[in-house]
């Protein structure tokens, strides 16, 4: 049976509030090529922490998150150089500036050994089942006593910050997404809105990792957008329904992370993990039986159309 | 002898004269020439490919630019848009330099490079021609995709108004594109064969289209291929072959001997047939 | 040629390194020390001695031999394939199948263990990592057939899924009894491995299975890379081609993953095939030059690694990888940042020179009272009328004239006066020959003319030969009639400066 208490529902609701701020920037990354940019940043933000760390000499988050997010901007701001000097491929120009960064950070690393123990691993990746430990405030209402986790109030900030953006500036996004060209032409400057989008993807891929983990931000900054790209046609349909997608991915997540192990006699598994299995199962489905672009129906309508000539 | 004035102070003091565009002076009668192109040369890698091109186009007319594949036509197109590197030469907007007056520039590229997948329909596409008229934050209202749907209306897609761009036919697309341009509402518009790969239809309504643009006092130059149809179509023509052949109004430049410095000498059938349907048409 | 490039390249690795390697192997016991690559050990960074550097350049080490060659090895078999992974656009595959391969090793781990094996045998583990990664490109190129869901997001999709599915194995290898699984995904993203003779086998015999691939297949590679619609139309497997170039970078990637980590691996598949980009614009050499980066850029971090034994290999390689990428991209003699600035600015200069010395010879000319009998001679001329020949600002035409003068084409200038000097002259009135041919040539061969006019050229002749020039000259009016005159007028009346 499952057994679910409030720290279950402050994981999905958690889960939920990270997985739409990532899925609706990432529409925007899915459209423009750029879909690894969550992956490359999340790489590449090593020497940003190492730096925070080595100037404060603190294990502090909010210097690590500086660091992280001024690292992860710069991320942006190099493959655009790379690529825009050099005529270098996007994806090509992502993978030197991540991977240069993610060494350059290993050594720091190594200098940082020195003086404390600063693992990569235990600074990089958070795990969603440990947020509700940390409580940032108790609210009380008719004698419930609920405490708020830490990340929830962090994640839900910047979900609700990047909708906002997308929603105020959603006509710059899409027109300077679908051809940039004319979009400096009108005088909506394209590369303006490329750095705005991202500072949001950098903040909210660090703001993430760093509480959940990184694996939930590359998935949900890819998979959800892509998986509503294939059910409609519509940027204005699109943007929601993606949104959609990743709150069911996290709840569908972390329900299967505890449900489905028992039937191989295990305890439970990981719900960052699990959530991007789920993403990953919802794409296959809508590869499957999408309404027009779907395997099925596309057959379907082939077999119609055939079967309509003599 | 103001020239020569300016010239001696400059060289005497060293000294760039001040005023607009580091003292450089605009022939007056180019404030009002929607396009005007002083000594452009262009080129790709060491070879130049547009040169010397002077050109200063009339307002409120359809002007076309014909010459031979290769001719330099799209990039003299380019050019004056900033998108290829100027090796030298000045090129201005109604008086001012491109830079300054991009929004009254209307381009109608020769394939257009987008996502074809992308999710936007035709509706959306054309709407996106007049959100410079929105500025930023305001969203797309009532009045704006009024205006597109018109503006669809003119080039016979209104059905199609809700289709993803990718599930439209090639020449359809670039009606879209063309409706697009409209609903810009720019002063000048750039076409880079607007004709290519359209039925008979198509070209009917694009050459409405342009007619159109004219009554409104708007000036259209227009990269043309054939030969039979620009006395017809156009009232200015541009002949070019990597230089400004001849430029003027159809009627006094377009004839055998200029067809024959822009095609080459042995290109006799095409440019006969040319003068035949021009001769037919007085 | 191409060949001969690839010959060579593979020739040089085998003489400078595999030779002296196998020399050694049978010499030395390969247990005898092993180094980490990614090693943090806590020692201070002690430099070099002279001994050390000739010790390290000469691969006198065992184990340094065994790193640098394996690595150089690894670099060249992945600057190779990088090569088409770039021109196909998809640089970022090395980085979706290493993250592909966890559930994998996952899963293998899990069997073995079901089987009552210890769970941590390698060979195993990285036959789970192939089977994985095979999949998760098979998975990527399905994505791309079925879908209208880009190679980009594909790509992401896959990575993200496949490594979510092995945290979430890793999630239950952690709550098994027999979990001795502590660090298994470190184990085998190369964090605590290290090199041993088997890597060297694994690396080298890859290495030679990329390029026998490689070459045999160039043809076919390079008509997918270029034109993907045209090869299906022709009928060739493009799928097939697809999954033969993807299965060696899988092959590549894991072979790569346990030997030198993760990070490397990728940067190994991206960085050298895009900093050959800029040296070269045929594809041979660019996979000749990129396995030759991706094998210096291994041997350089190695090496160095091996003199400061503080500095974790991996690390050390990627910078030296990407060190080389920015000095390529900055001087990269094809496509290179400041070849293609100068470039332009030197054009720039020669065609603000044409102008210059074509309108100071025009002005002249006009001043020729009748053209058919006299010669245009030299003298000074009216600034003001070069002025406004063009449509250049008078700042302009006073920087032309200064480099003019500095190159010793102007014999003076000043109170609105110029003169050229005897070089000058000469120099003006060639230029304006030459253009009027090649105006003349373009009027009389429109047709054709346009692919052969090369303004630039110094002499006509050159370009179009001894006779089509004097056939040409003919052609021009003024030549015709008065033979004296050097030079042919213009074929078309000459704008402004003749008041
Ligand atoms: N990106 C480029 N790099 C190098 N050369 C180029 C480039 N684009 C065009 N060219 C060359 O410049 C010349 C002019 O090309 P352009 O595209 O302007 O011709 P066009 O007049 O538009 O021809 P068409 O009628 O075929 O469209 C051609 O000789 C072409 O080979
Ligand atoms: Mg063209």
């Amino acid at each position: 049976m499952i057994e679910w208490y409030p720290i279950d529902t402050w994981i999905v609701l958690t889960g939920i509030v990270c997985a739409m701020g990532c899925a609706v920037l990432g529409n925007f990354l899915v459209l423009r090529r750029m879909s690894m940019m969550g992956d490359a940043i999340s790489h590449a933000v090593l020497p940003g922490l190492a730096m925070a760390f080595l100037i404060t000499g603190s294990r502090a988050s909010l210097t690590m998150f500086v660091g992280a997010a001024v690292v992860g901007v710069l991320t942006a701001v190099f493959t655009q150089w790379v690529s825009h000097f050099g005529n270098v491929d996007r994806g090509a120009s992502m993978g030197i500036v991540f991977t240069t960064l993610f060494a350059f950070g290993l050594l720091l690393i190594v200098q940082a050994a020195d003086r404390v123990d600063l693992d990569p691993s235990c600074v990089l990746y958070g795990a969603i089942e440990l947020t509700p430990l940390e409580i940032l405030f108790r609210w009380s209402i008719a004698g419930w006593e609920i405490g708020v986790p830490r990340a929830f109030v962090v994640l839900g900030t910047v979900c609700l910050l990047n909708v906002i953006v997308v929603v105020l500036f959603f006509k710059e996004f899409r027109l300077s997404s679908f051809d940039p060209a004319l979009a400096t032409t009108l005088g909506f400057n394209a590369r303006i809105m490329h750095y705005v989008l991202m500072t949001l993807v950098a903040i909210t891929t660090v703001a993430s990792f760093e509480a959940v983990g990184s694996i939930i931000v590359i998935a949900m900054l890819v998979v959800p957008a892509a998986t509503a790209h294939l059910l409609t046609d519509r940027l204005s349909t699109m943007v929601p329904l993606s949104m959609v997608i990743a709150g069911s991915c996290a709840g569908l997540g972390h329900l299967s992370a505890i449900t489905l192990p028992k039937w191989f006699g295990f305890e439970d598994t990981s719900t960052s993990g699990m959530m991007a299995v789920v993403a990953g199962a919802l794409f296959g489905m809508a590869v499957l039986i999408a309404p027009r672009y779907g395997w099925v129906a596309r057959r379907l309508a082939l077999r119609r159309a055939s079967r309509r000539l003599p | 002898m103001i020239r020569l004035f300016h010239f001696d102070r400059a060289t005497q003091s060293g000294q760039a004269p001040s005023g607009e565009e580091g003292g450089r002076e605009f022939p007056e009668h180019s404030a009002r020439s929607p396009l005007s192109v002083h000594d452009l040369t262009v080129a790709y890698h060491r070879k130049p490919v547009v040169w010397d091109v002077d050109l200063e186009l009339p307002e409120g007319k359809l002007v076309a630019l014909v010459g031979p594949n290769g001719a330099g036509k799209s990039t003299l197109i380019k050019a004056c848009q900033e998108l290829v590197p100027k090796a030298s030469g000045l090129v201005q907007v109604y008086g001012r330099p491109y830079r300054h007056q991009r929004h009254l520039v209307g381009y109608v590229p020769q394939r257009e490079s987008v996502d074809w997948d992308f999710p936007v329909s035709a509706m959306d596409v054309v709407a996106m021609g007049g959100y410079h008229r929105l500025g930023w934050l305001r969203p797309v209202n009532k009045r704006c995709r009024s205006e597109a749907m018109q503006a669809l209306e003119r080039v016979g897609l209104a059905d199609l108004a809700g289709r993803q761009i990718s599930q439209l036919s090639g020449g359809q697309q670039q009606r879209t594109f063309l409706a697009r341009a409209l609903a810009q509402d720019a002063r000048l518009y750039l076409m880079d064969e607007p004709f290519a790969a359209v039925d008979a239809a198509t070209e009917r309504v694009i050459v409405e289209l342009l007619h159109e643009l004219k009554a409104r006092g708007r000036t259209c130059f227009v990269v043309h291929h054939d030969l039979a149809t620009v006395t017809e179509y156009f009232d200015w023509v541009v002949l070019m072959n990597m230089r400004v052949v001849d430029a003027g109004p159809t009627k006094e430049v377009f004839h055998q001997e200029n067809l024959r410095k822009t095609y080459g000498g042995k290109l006799t059938v095409l440019s006969a047939a040319a003068e035949a349907v021009r001769n037919a048409g007085e | 040629m191409r060949r001969a490039a690839l010959h060579l390249a593979l020739g040089l690795w085998i003489l400078l390194f595999v030779v002296p390697s196998l020399r050694g192997a049978v010499i030395h016991d390969h247990t005898e020390g092993i180094r980490p690559l990614g090693s943090l050990a806590n020692r201070p960074i002690d430099w070099p001695s002279r001994a050390d550097l000739l010790r390290v350049a000469l691969l006198q080490d065992y184990n340094t031999r065994l790193v640098v060659v394996s690595a150089s090895l690894l670099g060249t078999a992945c600057g190779l394939i990088g090569g088409f992974l770039l021109l196909r656009k998809r640089s970022l595959m090395g980085d979706t199948l290493s993250h592909a391969t966890l559930p994998g090793i996952c899963l293998a781990f899990m069997g073995m263990v079901a089987f009552g094996h210890s769970g941590k045998s390698m060979p195993g583990l990285l036959l789970g990592a192939l089977l994985s990664g095979i999949l998760g490109f098979a998975t990527v190129l399905a994505i791309r057939k079925v879908t209208r869901v880009k190679d980009d997001a594909a790509m992401g999709i896959v990575l993200s899924v496949f490594f979510g599915l092995g945290v979430a194995l890793l999630g239950l290898i952690q709550k098994m009894p027999e979990g001795s699984a502590a660090g298994l995904e470190a184990f085998i993203y190369g964090k605590t491995a290290s090199m041993v003779f088997e890597d060297f086998l694994v690396v080298s015999s890859v290495t030679v299975a990329a390029l026998l691939v490689c070459v045999a297949l160039f043809k076919e590679f390079r008509l997918v890379c270029f034109d993907e619609g045209f090869a299906s139309s022709q009928g060739w497997p493009v799928v097939v081609l697809d999954t033969i170039m993807l299965g060696l970078v899988t092959i590549v990637t894991v072979a790569g993953l346990q030997a030198v980590g993760l990070i490397l691996v990728i940067a190994f598949l991206i960085t050298p095939a895009a900093a050959a980009r800029f040296w070269t614009h045929r594809l041979g050499h660019l996979l000749a030059l990129g396995a030759l980066i991706g094998g210096l850029s291994g041997w350089m971090g190695a090496a160095i690694s091996a003199l400061l034994p503080r500095l974790p290999a991996g690390a050390i390689i990627v910078l030296v990888a990407a060190i080389l990428f920015l000095v390529s991209m900055f001087f990269g003699s094809a496509r290179g940042v400041l070849v293609r600035w100068f470039r332009q600015s030197r054009l720039k200069r020669k065609i603000g020179r044409q102008h210059l010395l074509r309108a100071a010879y025009e002005w002249l000319e006009s001043r020729v009272e009748n053209p058919d009998r006299e010669r245009v001679i030299n003298g000074p001329i009216k600034m003001a009328a070069l002025v406004s020949s063009r449509s250049w600002s008078v700042p302009e035409l006073n920087r032309e004239i200064r480099r003019a003068y500095d190159d010793a084409f102007v014999q003076s200038f000043s109170d609105g006066e110029l003169c050229l000097n005897e070089a000058g002259f000469l120099a003006a009135a060639r230029v304006t020959r030459n253009h009027r041919l090649w105006e003349l040539y373009l009027i009389e061969n429109a047709d054709i003319a346009p692919n052969h006019v090369d303004r630039d050229a110094d002499a006509v002749e050159h370009v179009l030969g001894e006779p089509l020039v004097n056939e040409l000259e003919k052609l021009l009016p003024a030549y015709r009639d008065a033979r004296r005159s050097p030079m042919p007028g213009s074929p078309h009346p000459i704008s402004g400066g003749a008041e």
